[in-house]
């Protein structure tokens, strides 16, 4: 009876083995926490918690270098956090003395915001910097923390 | 690098995101699809004719089945992450689902079918070659050398059922592939309830003509004589699909013209400049319109075998041109355009980079290179293929 259906039920178990090791493998290498809030790693939330803070905000900068508020305040970059332009510095404030933040590319970081593109709103401060900068940095004529340059004189 | 860009683009637009890898994508797929319904022709409306082609047919879907996933491994940032898709599943992604209509295509359907098409040679063969080949075939017996008129015949109906599931599966396979692109709402270039349609007829349209031409070299390699009732027949059944995805892509066309949305402007300036070449010129009236002429001419006209096989062949050749640029002007032309509708931007290729020419150019000599193993281990000609109860003792033929 079954001698001719040999070969399909060999199949067959050739099929069952591969699936059973499927689920195996799925149970061995899915991690346990996935799925329990939706489709990732439910574990990774607190891991990712659990990593170091590594901004440290506005209001911490401003406790130390009023001085750069003052100037801050006086122009339109007053609306720009401290690290949207020099990076994440926690650690800088924790430890003031032992870890000081880098110089600044002003070619790259301010570029970054004003480089000219016609997506960009049309109100909003933009320069091809390439023509507008002629290769010099930009804070040679700006001062980064009060941009607008009075034809009195900067600083 | 500076991207051209005529008018307005948003900044994520400029720069094209699916590269030419992601044309081969739904190209090789088509061909898989293709091939698989041409050899469901003889199988399942027994269309005794194109007998000559079916397991050629079959292997070349497997050959193509086999690389149709490649591209878009390269396209991939992290390729192995994609197996997590089996693992965790996302069901509300299309492209996650793909892998799954992927697999039962390739396990389900082609393996299946083509193991249990040429189970008779794979046992006699086990016992004839030597060597490594011999262990090769003596695992794909699974053990059983079973060859009796009565497990053939259970064979050969149990392939008849999964060829039945075999068509409906090549339709989705393809159809998704379309579906892909036609369920992008954002994108009113691919945005079309017709695309999954006008994909299965344009897979058809390319594996059906891929075989053809396959058969002939083939053939010609083997200095055997061309079985023309054979090819005039596929050339027949290529007119006819031909003709039903010509007008599918018509009426696409003309709805569109007709219904003129908000988009419209904007698509055909890019059809008349950008697509121009590739559209009009390469894929509609080189890779369409002259094919079908071609063949509908040796439907009404009496010509020489030796004519018609030219005529097949330049045809075939067309066809394929035809249809990869379509794909091209789908997944390319689909990206030139801005949402704003106010500007374009340029495909620039790259050539020896992970997404670049080259690796286009390897990615689709690889399916030849499965395809030549694949005819090596398991011959597909009719001399070598004894047929259930016919008892022909297998030559090696293609050895
Ligand atoms: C606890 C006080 C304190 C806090 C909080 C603090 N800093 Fe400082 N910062 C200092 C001191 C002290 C120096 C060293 C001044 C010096 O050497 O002239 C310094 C130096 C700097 C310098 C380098 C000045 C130079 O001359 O190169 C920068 C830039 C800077 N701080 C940015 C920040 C930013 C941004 C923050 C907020 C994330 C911040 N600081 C928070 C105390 C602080
Ligand atoms: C628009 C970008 C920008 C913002 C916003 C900004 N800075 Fe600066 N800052 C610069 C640049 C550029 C320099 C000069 C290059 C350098 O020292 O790295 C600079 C220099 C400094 C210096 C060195 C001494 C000085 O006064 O020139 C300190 C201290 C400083 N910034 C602190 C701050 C603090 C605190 C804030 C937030 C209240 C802030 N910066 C916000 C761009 C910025
Ligand atoms: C994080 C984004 C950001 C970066 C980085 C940045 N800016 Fe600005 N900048 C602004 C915003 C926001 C304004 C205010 C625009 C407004 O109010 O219309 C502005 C305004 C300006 C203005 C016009 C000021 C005025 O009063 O008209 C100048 C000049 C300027 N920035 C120069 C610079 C320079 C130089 C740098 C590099 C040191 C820089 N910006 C970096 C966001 C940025
Ligand atoms: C040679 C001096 C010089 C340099 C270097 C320079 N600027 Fe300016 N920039 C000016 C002057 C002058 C103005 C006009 C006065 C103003 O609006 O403050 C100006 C204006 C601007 C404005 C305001 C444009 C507007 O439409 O309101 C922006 C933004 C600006 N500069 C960004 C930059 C950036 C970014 C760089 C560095 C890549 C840079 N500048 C380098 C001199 C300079």
């Amino acid at each position: 009876m079954f001698k001719d259906i040999e070969h399909l039920i060999r199949l067959a178990v050739v099929i069952a083995i591969a699936l059973v090791a499927f689920v195996i493998l799925r149970a061995a290498v899915v991690p346990h926490s996935f799925g329990q809030y939706g489709h990732y790693r439910g574990a990774a939330i607190g891991e990712i918690a659990s990593r170091p803070v590594a901004f440290a905000g506005h209001d911490t900068c401003e406790a130390c270098h009023t001085d750069v508020v003052d100037q801050k305040k006086l122009g339109k970059h007053v609306v720009v956090a401290c690290e949207a332009c020099h990076g994440a510095l926690a650690k800088h404030a924790d430890d003031p003395g032992s870890v000081q933040p880098g110089k600044l590319d002003t070619a790259v970081v301010c570029a970054r915001c004003h480089e000219a593109n016609s997506a960009k709103p049309k109100g909003f401060p933009q320069v091809a910097t390439a023509d507008h900068a002629g290769g010099l940095a930009c804070d040679t004529c700006h001062q980064p923390h009060r941009p607008k340059i009075e034809t009195e004189g900067k600083k | 690098m500076q991207i051209p860009v005529e008018g307005f683009m948003y900044p994520n637009e400029v720069e094209l995101q699916w590269s030419v890898l992601i044309v081969l994508y739904p190209f090789i797929t088509g061909l898989v699809a293709g091939a698989f319904i041409l050899a469901s022709l003889e199988r399942v409306f027994r269309v005794e004719a194109v007998k000559p082609t079916y397991r050629l047919a079959l292997l070349t879907a497997l050959a193509f089945m086999l690389v149709a996933p490649l591209p878009l491994q390269l396209h991939l940032g992290h390729p192995e992450r994609s197996l997590e898709m089996y693992l965790t599943p996302h069901r509300s992604s299309a492209m996650a689902m793909f892998g799954f209509v992927y697999l039962w295509y390739l396990m389900a359907v082609l393996l299946l079918e083509i193991w249990l098409d040429y189970r008779h040679d794979i046992v006699v063969l086990s016992q004839t070659e030597r060597g490594w080949k011999r262990l090769v075939y003596r695992v794909l017996t699974l053990g059983s050398s079973n060859v009796s008129e009565r497990a053939l015949r259970i064979d050969e109906r149990l392939g008849y059922f999964i060829t039945l599931i075999g068509i409906p599966s090549a339709f989705l396979l393809h159809g998704y592939v379309g579906f892909i692109f036609g369920s992008v709402k954002a994108n009113p270039w691919w945005s079309s309830p017709l695309m999954p349609i006008v994909f299965i007829f344009s897979a058809m349209v390319s594996g059906i003509s891929a075989v053809m031409l396959l058969y002939m070299f083939s053939t010609r390699l083997r200095r055997r004589e061309i079985d023309m009732r054979c090819v005039d027949t596929i050339a027949r059944y290529l007119l006819y699909t031909f003709i039903i995805d010509f007008s599918l892509e018509m009426l696409d066309l003309i709805h569109r013209i007709y219904e003129a949305d908000e988009s419209f402007r904007s698509l055909d300036f890019m059809v008349h400049t950008r697509l121009w070449m590739s559209q009009v010129i390469v894929q509609i009236l080189l890779g369409t319109v002259a094919p079908i002429a071609l063949l509908g001419l040796t439907q009404f006209l009496r010509f020489s075998d030796l004519a018609r096989k030219g005529i097949y062949v330049l045809a075939g050749c067309l066809t394929m041109i035809g249809i990869f640029a379509m794909r091209w002007n789908v997944v390319i032309g689909g990206q030139l355009f801005s949402k704003s509708f106010l500007g374009y931007t340029t495909y620039k290729m790259s050539f020896a980079t992970r997404e670049g020419l080259l690796t286009a150019i390897a990615l689709m000599i690889l399916p030849f290179v499965i395809l030549w193993v694949l005819v090596k281990l398991l011959p597909p000609w009719p001399e070598s293929a004894s047929l259930p109860g016919s008892g022909a003792a297998p030559a090696h033929g293609a050895s």
